[in-house]
């Protein structure tokens, strides 16, 4: 298609929109449970693994997508131990490799917010529950998550905001293929790497454009529904 | 033309047609060749009938993919050194050199046109942008012609080598005029779109200066469509890609 006489390919914005989406709900589905477990965990072993879990802050994009390709590649260890239940092929340079580098590389920005949700929950809230014989799931899904939804809502923005923009995973695990693997951020690379600045140009003002307002309507949501639960 | 010869025209038109079927190809480019890698794409696919997509990135990152089994059919390198490593490795066969590049500095404002040598060891200017020497040939070449002038060490002592991760970056740094001076290739300058076509000066440190900066293709050995593969090379090699190729500014061997 063509915006403003200036040809766009459609194609890097739908991956991309598709890979966030699946990224954010396999982190929802991933990262509840592990920070809830982390906030409620006494040991001193917390320490180590919080850490872990905020790892891929520290690596350099491209670093952690380079040990993704050997560990998921065709001879990796992971993929090894998918064959054992019937798994064949390979999990990287396509849509599956996208997403678990993303859902990697963006665990910390899902689990640290719903951490501080988990922790400031006043004990009091749980132990009236608990009087009233709620359930532990019963619990979780009616007073925790509720009550955490700031947190949860936070993750996810973040996560998808944070899969939108990334770059060297994805340029490594998904390798760049046209109309496979070709995300909006590696797109904007390639057309200013080959001096298309108009196109880039273009695709950017989409991507600012998309990402404020999913952000400004994620705060108006959330806004309301904090002044309704009051 | 009687009835029963067009029928048998037909159809063997149409067994043709069947056999000719038309198949898509990936092949890794360097980003360097990106828009060069387009055209040629482009005139093949209009030609052969064949559909070619195109795997841009950083020559050590494709080259790091492939070891790790990405699908790609060929594979064209901004090197010779690491399609050969995959020759030795039994992954890819055929290495032709399918470019040459050629060094040069540029200034949007100093005029290193005229005398290039005083400027590099003593001009005013605060940085220089050249390609990371161990990453990317041409800063390799970049690093090279400063050593043959013994300027390498001094100006990176003194802070003032500024260095791009690709040619491309290091481009950048100059074509926005971060960086005062720039080693860039020929090719970003000629490039019919290149922001900077026809402006700021050029100096062409003489080729004696630098190892040769000639770009390596082959084909892999995964292919699952090697005569299809073999056509899209051939058609590398061939008057058409040549010309293309010298458009954007390279060399053809």
């Amino acid at each position: 298609m063509t915006l403003f006489g200036i040809p766009l390919d459609t194609h890097p914005i739908w991956l991309t929109l598709q890979v966030a989406t699946l990224t954010t709900l396999m982190l929802a589905v991933i990262g509840i449970p592990l920070a809830w477990w982390l906030a409620r965990m006494r040991s001193r072993w917390r320490v180590l693994l919080e850490a872990l879990v905020s790892l891929p802050l520290v690596l350099p994009p491209t670093v952690l997508g380079f040990y993704l390709i050997i560990a998921l590649g065709p001879a990796g260890p992971v993929t090894d131990l998918l064959g054992v239940f019937g798994f064949e092929g390979q999990l990287t340079f396509n849509l599956a490799g996208l997403v678990i580098g993303s859902v990697l590389f963006s665990l910390p920005f899902m689990v640290q917010p719903l951490m501080s949700a988990f922790q400031s929950l006043p004990d009091e809230v749980l132990d009236a529950a608990r009087l009233m014989r709620a359930g532990a799931v019963d619990r979780f899904v009616n007073v925790v998550l509720p009550l955490s939804r700031q947190g949860l809502v936070v993750g996810a923005v973040l996560t998808f905001a944070h899969t939108v923009g990334e770059f060297g995973v994805v340029l490594m695990v998904g390798g760049n293929i046209e109309g496979q693997t070709r995300l909006v951020s590696i797109a904007i690379f390639d057309h200013v790497e080959s001096f298309e600045y108009a196109q880039a140009h273009l695709l950017s003002a989409v991507m600012v454009l998309f990402s404020f307002v999913t952000l400004v309507s994620v705060y108006l949501i959330n806004r309301r529904l904090s002044a309704r639960l009051g | 033309m009687t009835r029963t010869t067009r029928i048998i025209a037909l159809l063997g038109a149409l067994l043709w047609a069947g056999l000719a079927r038309a198949e898509t190809i990936t092949v890794a480019v360097a980003a360097n060749f990106t828009k060069t890698a387009e055209a040629i794409g482009a005139a093949w696919e209009a030609q052969s009938g064949h559909e070619v997509r195109f795997a841009f990135g950083p020559s050590g990152k494709l080259l790091a993919q492939i070891q790790h089994g990405a699908p790609f059919d060929a594979y064209f390198s901004a090197d010779t050194r690491r399609p050969q490593i995959l020759v030795e490795a039994g992954e890819a066969r055929d290495f032709f050199v399918y470019a040459g590049g050629k060094l040069a500095l540029y200034s949007a404002t100093l005029p290193v046109d005229e005398n290039a040598e005083a400027i590099l060891a003593d001009g005013d200017y605060r940085h220089l942008a050249m390609a990371n020497p161990k990453a990317a040939p041409y800063g390799a070449a970049a690093k090279q012609v400063l050593e043959q002038r013994n300027l390498y060490e001094r100006l990176k002592t003194a802070g003032r080598i500024v260095q791009g991760e690709s040619i491309g970056q290091a481009f950048q740094f100059a074509a926005t005029g971060n960086a005062q001076l720039g080693f860039v290739a020929l090719s970003q300058l000629q490039d019919p779109d290149s922001p900077v076509k026809d402006k700021g000066h050029i100096w062409m440190p003489p080729t004696e200066d630098y190892d040769p900066i000639r770009q390596g293709a082959v084909a892999l050995t995964r292919s699952r469509h090697p005569e299809v593969v073999d056509d899209f090379l051939a058609f590398v090699r061939g008057e058409t890609a040549a010309e293309i190729i010298r458009r954007f500014g390279y060399d053809v061997p």
